[in-house]
């Protein structure tokens, strides 16, 4: 018998900002109307556009930073033993590239040719996911060598490797660490998070300075990108592990390495295999990116046909590139499975698949023979397809292009002149104050008090770093294409949520797109747009539809079928019931849709840069490009930085508001990249 | 309230170890530790709560098991039986007070003294199992003998024969996902019997279970406790099941002790309203013996009728209370204690048709 008064309801607290009688964006819309008054009268004011090679202070700055470090190779401690791994770094892959890519000298050909290199990765493609998956490795290396791209298309596969070799060794411990200890999950935590809000390019410049450039820095900046879905995940499976399982072991006696090794590390296998897939294809797709810092591997034939703008020659190391990325998840997923049939003694038997396996790996070794022996073996005849299937592809493309540009040039001219230049005359041509201020009260607006102190805070640094201008044109593209991923996220996700046989249709196709690295969806869009904002505006957009799409769907998907009921009861038709009934219950979803789309979109818009995007990204590769440039690329890098944390924090602050707890879009961050996972 | 322990006659072996807790406590929260001994202890769970935030779990819990009995601790849910159990083998690690199994003091133990003690002395089957899925069910029941360091033969074979023993032959091989919830038990319960250990603790083991089921189970724990002996503590929330399965019960209410004693003790002398509104539903002819259901012999009766021992159960001396025409004699050994007819027979057999 208590007697205490019940709690207050706090169910009302998620609809609080009603209370006050207006919704939200009543108070957006003010300030937008006073923005634009106030920019009619001082546009042009106060932009802070750096005139062509002006560079301010904190970038010289920064370069003589970066002319230190390198003059300190040899006296600072902390450069010496990063130059040292660095130089690990190469002298192994060398050693690597030597056994299966290029010439060993003085042979005139790799220690072991292809067909021996082929038939070793298929055998292990049969050892770990079967006969199917050992037909699509082989497939896939061969068409590396028919295609003519055979050092790039195994030098990839050996920066992803080795990359995700390190990731399970360091990964593996912090994700026991994570899953068994509260105090070392909430230390990684926020770690894992600043690592993840970070757009994958940023990390480069600092990374190829302390490592060097080449491949010590590209497998750098990949394992450190791969690292966090491993621990997140792998974390999460070991804490998953059910406690009635741990404490009745724990009741006969078993010590703690008993209790992981045993229990906890088998229990959470199938959720560590996933992780370990999703750390594959970060490193897969961090390798190609990596071609900016001249990492070895596909990227590179598909950067350098970039730059010249010529998309036909990008084409055929692109498919590669995709073809490598579905051999990849294919077989780390196939794997998974097995695993767990395996164990079972599903399909072959113990005795049976040992005997499959020793001789299909005596037959692997005799092809491995037979590729020292024989030139054509060991060196892929040259069979000229990669330049025919390019020309072929060039001409498709072309065909294509042909037949869509005019929609095409419709659809880039309604967005460019209907959405991307209001906006950008606005935030670009406005006095920095001005902007400044009006994006800090739609901050305010947005988030509430928590989310003004991070935008005021990341708003100064912008400034510090004298690229001002830059990040207001980057915003606005950042904002048109999360607007137009919205719009397609809302529709499609409302679609696939109310009719299951469209979801059917759509998932596994969005599952492939997330599967395909950021890279290579340049290419196409290239070719339809050629290199303009437009360029990489759309590329982002259809980067980030597919995981924004999911959140919206799965959302509307769990309003509860009683409630819809209850809606139908009283009459709704189809469009009163989505508008409201279904999203506004699901709007904590769409909020979580927004904030994953506003990262994945500002990775992309940054990769863009380089196909006429220009910004914030531009300035990037210039560092990349030329070493007096290095202090704008680190000032834009830095900026970035500081544009992705506003841009999450407000929308994490307006997420919250909604009732979205931190925990839940962290977990959508988490599986952010999961296909499958659950 | 001390009960004095009624062994039966046609008992099973009684082996194992014994058990003895004294002044147990488990305060969950900030300041566990510096409740105990101050006016806060005496405090109601509630008002603990709103004043200290910390939550009592088992309160100031004394009791001894002997060797070889059944012990049940019975209690609704969150009156702290769980919590109470698992501070036996400190799975959850008691706040205060001492437990002693056999001549070993359990809360004085090192860790490796705790783990040889839950490796060869105390077993445990849970509410849920705790079946490792990726293990065959032979594998499952031997994994407290390959926590010891058993060799793979030997364990697999030892584990064999409990399998046997619970009837689960044929389903070595199996994984417990391919198999029933009763079924899981078992391999819960083989486990446990895997070790050989003095003493078994059972944390509501059946309650997930469909109640016919449930009653097989329960054979099948009365079952082996004449097979094999051991010293049981069983959890659980049915007072049906208790009242079947237990030599004595405890009752618990928020993690304080309300009453100990045997079956009948509990449902003819029930210590206070809580456990008399409990009890309430129990057909008490099963339960009662003659002791509880006799009066004094007046001037008047007839005393050359049969004679019966106080211990009889009320519904098996029911038939021939009824059939003879004087009373029947309650007999507590020689002496004779008093007598019972039919009147107050169909007193308790009445009392259960239409429930005040």
């Amino acid at each position: 018998m208590t007697t205490r008064a019940p709690a207050p309801s706090k169910e009302a607290q998620p609809d609080a900002p009603e209370r006050d009688g207006l919704p939200r964006w009543v108070p957006v819309l003010a300030i937008l109307v006073g923005w634009i008054a106030l920019w009619a009268l001082l546009r042009g004011q106060d932009t802070l556009a750096l005139a062509g090679r002006e560079r301010t202070d904190v970038m010289r700055w920064l370069g003589d930073f970066r002319d230190g470090v390198i003059a300190s190779r040899s006296t600072n401690p902390v450069v010496a033993f990063t130059n040292g791994v660095g130089e690990v770094i190469r002298s192994v892959f060398g050693w690597l590239q030597e056994l299966v890519s290029v010439p060993a000298f003085p042979r005139p050909v790799p220690q072991v040719g292809w067909l021996g290199v082929t038939a070793l990765a298929a055998w292990v493609g049969l050892a770990v996911a079967g006969v199917r998956m050992a037909l699509l490795v082989a497939a896939t290396f061969v068409s590396f060598g028919v295609l003519g791209f055979w050092e790039e298309g195994i030098d990839l596969l050996l920066v992803t490797g080795l990359s995700v070799g390190v990731v399970v060794l360091l990964g593996l411990p912090l994700a026991v660490a994570m899953g068994t200890s509260p105090r070392a999950r909430a230390v990684i935590t926020p770690v894992l998070d600043a690592m993840q809000t970070m757009p994958t390019f940023v990390y480069l410049l600092p990374i190829v300075l302390f490592f060097g450039i080449g491949v010590s820095g590209a497998v750098v900046c990949t394992l450190i990108y791969a690292l966090p879905p491993l621990i997140r995940i792998g974390g999460h499976g070991i804490r998953s592990v059910s406690p009635t399982a741990i404490e009745a072991t724990d009741s006969t006696g078993q010590t703690r390495w008993q209790r992981l090794v045993k229990v906890q590390l088998p229990m959470a296998r199938k959720t560590l295999v996933v992780g370990l897939n999703q750390s594959t294809m970060a490193a897969l797709s961090m390798a190609i990116i990596a071609s900016y810092v001249d990492g070895p591997g596909l990227g590179e034939p598909v950067l350098s046909a970039l730059i010249r703008n010529d998309v036909g020659s990008s084409l055929v190391p692109g498919l590669l590139i995709v073809l490598t990325a579905i051999m990849l998840d294919r077989t780390t997923t196939a794997a998974s499975q097995r695993a767990e049939s395996a164990a079972r003694g599903v399909g072959l038997r113990g005795r049976q698949r040992q005997v499959v396996l020793a001789v299909t790996g005596v037959v692997a070794l005799v092809c491995v023979y037979l590729s020292r022996t024989y030139f054509s073996l060991a060196q892929f005849p040259d069979t000229g397809w990669g330049p025919r299937l390019s020309e072929a592809l060039g001409s498709l493309t072309d065909a294509v292009v042909g037949f869509l540009s005019a929609p095409a040039e419709v659809f880039k001219n309604a967005v460019s002149y209907g959405l991307l230049n209001p906006l950008q005359n606005l935030l670009a041509d406005s006095p920095w104050w001005l902007a400044a201020g009006a994006i800090t009260l739609i901050a305010l607006a947005l988030g509430g008090v928590r989310a003004v102190v991070s935008t005021v805070l990341c708003l100064a640094g912008i400034l510090f770093f004298g690229l001002w201008n830059d990040t207001m044109l980057t915003l606005t593209m950042v904002l048109v294409a999360t607007l137009l991923v919205m719009a397609i996220a809302v529709v499609v996700g409302v679609w696939m949520a109310r009719r299951p046989r469209v979801d059917l249709l759509l998932r596994p196709l969005l599952d492939a797109g997330q599967t395909i690295p950021a890279f290579c969806y340049l290419i196409p869009v290239l070719a339809l747009f050629d290199p303009t904002r437009f360029t990489a505006i759309f590329a982002a957009v259809v980067y980030a539809a597919p995981p924004a799409i999911k959140l919206v769907a799965d959302g509307v998907k769990a309003v509860p079928e009683t409630t819809l009921e209850a809606s139908r009861s009283t009459g709704t038709n189809a469009w009163q019931e989505i508008t409201q009934v279904q999203l506004p219950i699901a709007r904590g979803s769409l909020v979580l849709a927004a904030n994953q789309g506003l990262l994945y979109v500002l990775a992309m818009i940054v990769i863009g840069g380089l196909v006429g995007a220009g910004a914030l990204g531009y300035d990037v590769v210039l560092g990349f490009a030329r070493s007096e440039e290095w202090g704008l690329g680190a000032a834009a890098g830095i900026t970035i930085v500081l544009l992705g944390i506003m841009l999450d924090r407000i929308a994490q602050a307006a997420a919250a508001r909604q009732g979205v707890s931190k925990r839940q879009s962290l977990l959508a961050r988490a599986r952010g990249g999961t296909r499958r996972a659950a | 309230m001390t009960a004095t322990t009624t062994t039966e006659t046609t008992g099973p072996a009684r082996t194992g170890a014994g058990l003895e807790v004294r002044n147990l406590w488990k305060i969950f929260g900030p300041a566990a530790d510096r409740i105990i001994g101050t006016p806060d202890a005496e405090l109601s769970r509630a008002d603990l709560k709103a004043r200290t935030g910390s939550v009592v779990g088992v309160k100031d819990v004394s009791f001894d098991v002997a060797p070889g009995e059944v012990f049940v601790v019975m209690g609704l849910s969150g009156s702290g039986k769980s919590t109470l159990v698992r501070c036996l083998t400190r799975l959850i690690e008691p706040t205060a007070g001492t437990v002693r199994i056999g001549d070993q003091d359990v809360t004085g133990c090192s860790e490796s003294q705790l783990r040889e003690l839950r490796r060869t002395q105390v077993s445990m089957v849970f509410q849920h199992f705790g079946l490792l899925p990726h293990k065959q069910v032979i594998d499952n029941v031997a994994y407290g003998l390959e926590v010891r360091g058993m060799g793979k033969k030997e364990r697999r074979a030892k584990a064999g024969e409990i399998v046997d023993l619970v009837g689960l032959s044929g389903y070595e091989q199996n994984y417990p996902d391919q198999l029933s919830g009763g079924m899981q038990q078992r391999v819960g319960l083989a486990r446990a019997l895997a070790g050989d250990p003095q003493m078994l603790l059972f944390d509501e083991p059946f309650s997930a279970l469909d109640p016919l089921i449930r009653r097989d189970m329960q054979n099948e724990v009365i079952r082996l406790h004449h097979e094999v002996g051991k010293t049981m503590v069983f959890i659980t929330h049915d007072l049906a099941e208790a009242l079947k399965l237990g030599d004595r019960i405890m009752i618990l209410r928020d993690g304080e002790v309300v009453q100990v004693g045997t079956p009948d003790e509990v449902v003819g002398a029930p210590a206070d309203d809580y456990v008399a509104d409990f009890t309430s539903e129990v057909p008490r002819s099963h339960v009662l013996t003659l002791k509880w259901v006799m009066r004094d012999p007046r001037p008047d009766d007839d005393l050359d009728g049969t004679a019966m021992s106080q211990d009889t159960i009320v519904r098996k001396a029911a038939q021939a209370v009824l059939a003879s025409d004087k009373p029947v004699r309650v007999m507590d050994g020689d002496r004779l204690v008093g007598v019972v007819d039919d009147e107050e027979i169909l007193r308790v057999v009445v009392a259960e048709e239409s429930p005040a």
